[in-house]
């Protein structure tokens, strides 16, 4: 298949296996010297990290080495999110390293994020020597109990001729199959002893045995179903641009005409401005999407997972529709919806697979109803929802900024292959309506654990993989004062990323529900120093920390804009300095809120296109 | 609610209880019982989980997400029909002059064994499936159970063939 040979492969050079092979002459090392050249071994170019007492001999080494270059962070969780955000960015495994105790604990957050959104991630933090383990030392944590629910697999390591063979193994789990966070916990005793250096070692991983290739029955019953179907939507997730399979996607959609929706894991899957692509699916979805899902005869499911984000009210979701399952986790099949169709593999190679199918079946006569015009009567129906209801806002009608038009310009205006990190909350949701994703690695968020504060992490560490490319990191004022410290970082290693502030005041997206949901009682969700503290003017965004000057102090170009007429000019102001990061505060009106919208645990029937506004889909006169 | 046997073969490594019990909780599913020990090969345990589930769904989740942990090696559901399941208990019963022949003669009819005797109480020990031992302790607890301690079910399929064989040899492959 020419698609196959389009798209990239793993960019990481694997550990092999099994012995073997030819092996390097054992070298006389330290445990930590062993470490660092196993990490140089693997292909670990760029590590986030903060040395403390536990992990203090890592950090020797490492300082000698010329090709592992160390990222001193300034809070552990930023070096965690950093490393994902890097990750997601080169499609290599991200690295961080702390020390043990709070250390290895502050890395919780970010190893629990990339559990959730399956991100290549090997987490290397050290431990108390082996002798005091269990004894409550000083910087004591039992970190590889802690991490147990929320890694792949995780290491503790008491031994030094255990290093090469553990960080082989940790590589090799984090990027096969579905990634995921692997942490490796290192004794401190095992850092300092003597041992022989040897790659590659000899993994041993008897119980790991990832299924990546698809079962051809299955895949034939799959493409009977897409050739039978009336109404399909290929319901695409993040496994898609996990396995690089977006060049097959394309090949497969406009082989079938099949609609395609791309989750918030996989905006960038599909192009944006595609004619196929009806948009976002779940609780902020597209009108579209939403609706298509609902009303379809046949989804087909490549590398999602039905969260209870895109499904709604799970026993209301897709009543109508036959469900082909692709994943190359076993167990998310049938875990919230049953398939009529499971197809455990990678989602490359099932897409290509299918693509070979369904050609199959339509060389076989049987056009079915993708023949000539493909889906006609389905294609009238969406293109109807597209038309009536596509996302849009208004502006405030007191002149102010509207936080989505800020937004909606800095994607107009970024220059080609710009990456965008998102935090959590109201920002998050309008940077995936408004800015165009077009193609894979450029949209980077925190989508199955909802962390606030991993834009400027995230952001640094793709910067930092990327240096080439444009970073910008939107953020909301909530979500800014978590981790904003790493601007500091970043302007001391030259990783100028951009940052907007979407500066409302409040934590917007927890008000958008009081609002919503609370009779507009705002229960702590006010950030400003605005009407509640003097009364005398409107809110405006936050000002108390003065995001400006706070930039200033941490190295950064930072302005504020206030005015729609100085929109444009700010961005690209923001677009043209290189030489250090940029922090632009943008005040922005506080009761914007996102729509469309499904009230969390109710059917996804009952999607608002906007405040009031339900959509009429002529149910009446269809169904 | 149905109850079912899953043999578990795992590396036998430290902390890979911990990593099945972690699973167990944190996916919400409940164990009924649970036996741990090595096989024939020392490399390998042998784990025999019996799970309560309210429909077949669960169990198949339970499996599914029991085979993602990286030092699992093999899960076999073990069926009542085809397999031979067997629980040990240790009963310590009130016992005086008077009722020690009746509850000798209990323990001669379910095939159990007096292990020790004092003046004042007898224990025993009984192997057996679950409903034998049920049955065995309905008829003891007239007289007075001062203590009882319950292992968890192990259970080995019937006939000649061995579930081990082919993880053994996907260790020494690995090996």
């Amino acid at each position: 298949m020419p698609m196959t040979e389009q798209a990239t492969g793993a960019h990481h050079p694997q550990p092999r296996p099994r012995s073997g092979g030819q092996q390097s002459a054992p070298e006389q090392v330290t445990g930590a010297q062993s470490l660092i050249r196993s990490l140089e071994e693997v292909g670990a170019e760029t590590v986030f990290g903060i040395p403390g007492g536990a992990i203090l001999p890592a950090y020797d080494p490492l300082m000698d080495s010329k090709r592992v270059r160390h990222v001193l962070v300034r809070h552990e969780q930023g070096a965690g999110h950093a490393a994902t955000g890097y990750a997601q960015a080169t499609g290599k495994v991200g690295v961080c390293m702390a020390t043990s105790g709070p250390g290895a604990t502050n890395l919780v957050t970010p190893i629990a994020d990339a559990h959730m959104d399956s991100v290549p991630l090997v987490a290397i933090t050290g431990q108390v020597a082996s002798k005091a383990i269990g004894t409550d030392a000083f910087q004591e944590a039992d970190i590889v109990g802690i991490t147990m629910p929320i890694t792949k697999h995780n290491f503790l390591v008491t031994k030094a001729e255990d290093i090469p063979r553990t960080i082989a193994e940790a590589f090799h789990i984090a990027s096969t199959g579905r990634p995921g966070p692997v942490l490796v916990d290192i004794a401190k005793d095992a850092l300092q002893a003597r041992t022989t250096f040897q790659w590659p070692p000899t993994q041993d991983l008897p119980g790991y045995r990832p299924v990546t290739k698809p079962h051809a029955k299955q895949i034939r019953e799959a493409a009977r179903l897409i050739t039978q179907a009336k109404k399909p939507v290929l319901y695409v997730g993040g496994g898609v641009l996990k396995a690089n399979a977006t060049a097959e996607l394309k090949v497969l959609a406009e082989l079938t005409g099949a609609p395609v929706t791309t989750t918030l894991m996989a905006l960038g899957a599909f192009p944006d401005s595609h004619p196929l692509h009806v948009g976002m699916p779940g609780m902020h979805g597209s009108v579209t999407a939403v609706t298509a899902l609902q009303k379809a005869d046949l989804i087909v499911a490549l590398g999602a997972r039905f969260d209870d984000r895109v499904t709604g009210k799970l026993d209301s979701f897709a009543p109508y529709a036959k469900i082909v399952h692709a994943d190359i986790d076993p167990a998310e099949i049938g875990k919230n919806r049953a398939a009529d169709v499971p197809i455990v593999g990678d989602a490359r190679e099932v897409i290509a697979d299918l693509i070979q199918a369904v050609q199959k079946e339509h060389s076989e006569g049987d056009q079915g109803e993708a023949a000539g015009p493909k889906y006609a009567a389905w294609w009238k129906d969406l293109n109807r929802w597209r038309e009536t209801y596509p996302l849009g806002y208004e502006q405030p009608e007191d002149g102010s900024l509207s936080p989505q038009q800020v937004i909606e310009r800095i994607g107009q205006l970024a220059p080609e292959g710009t990456v965008f990190a998102a935090g959590v909350g109201q920002h998050q949701m309008w940077a995936a309506h408004y800015i165009q994703y077009e193609k894979p690695a450029t949209w980077l968020n925190s989508g199955g654990a909802g962390t606030m504060g991993y834009a400027v992490p995230a952001a640094m560490g793709a910067k930092a993989g990327a240096p080439d490319r444009t970073v910008w990191a939107i953020d909301g004022d909530g979500c800014f004062q978590m981790t904003n410290q790493e601007l500091t970082t970043c302007a001391l290693n030259n990783i100028p990323i951009k940052v907007a502030i979407i500066n409302n005041g409040a934590l917007g997206m927890v008000r958008q529900w009081q609002t919503l949901f609370y009779n507009q009682r705002y229960s702590n969700t006010v950030l400003h120093s605005g009407p509640e503290a003097d009364g005398k003017q409107p809110s405006a965004g936050t000002r108390v920390p003065d995001f400006v000057k706070l930039s200033e102090a941490m190295g950064c170009y930072a302005i504020r804009c206030e005015s729609p007429d100085d929109l444009d000019k700010v961005i690209e102001e923001a677009n043209s300095i290189n030489d250090r990061p940029v922090v632009i505060d943008f005040i922005v009106h506080e009761d914007a809120m996102v729509w469309p919208m499904v009230a969390a645990g109710t059917s996804n029937d009952t999607i608002m296109a906007a405040r009031d506004v339900r959509p009429d889909f002529g149910d009446n006169e269809d169904d | 609610m149905s109850k079912h046997t899953l043999s578990v073969l795992v590396e036998n490594k430290p902390g890979v209880l911990a990593r099945i019990t972690a699973l167990f909780s944190r996916r919400g599913f409940n164990i009924d019982s649970l036996a741990v020990g090595v096989t024939e090969h020392p490399d390998i345990s042998r784990i025999t989980i019996v799970v309560n589930v309210i429909e077949e769904l669960p169990l198949e989740q339970v499996t599914k997400q029991l085979n993602k942990l990286v030092n699992v090696l093999k899960i076999v559901e073990l069926e009542t029909s085809s397999a031979v399941q067997r629980e040990l208990v240790l009963v310590k019963v009130r016992a005086d002059n008077e009722t020690r022949s009746q509850i000798v003669e209990i323990v001669q009819l379910f095939r159990a064994k007096t292990v020790d005797v004092s003046p004042e109480a007898v224990t025993i020990e009984a192997t057996g499936g679950s409903d034998k031992l049920e049955a065995m302790l309905k008829m003891l607890e007239p007289f007075g159970i001062k203590e009882l301690v319950q292992s968890g079910t192990i259970a080995i399929g019937r006939g000649a063939r061995s579930i081990t064989d082919r993880s053994l040899r996907a260790l020494d492959r690995s090996a």
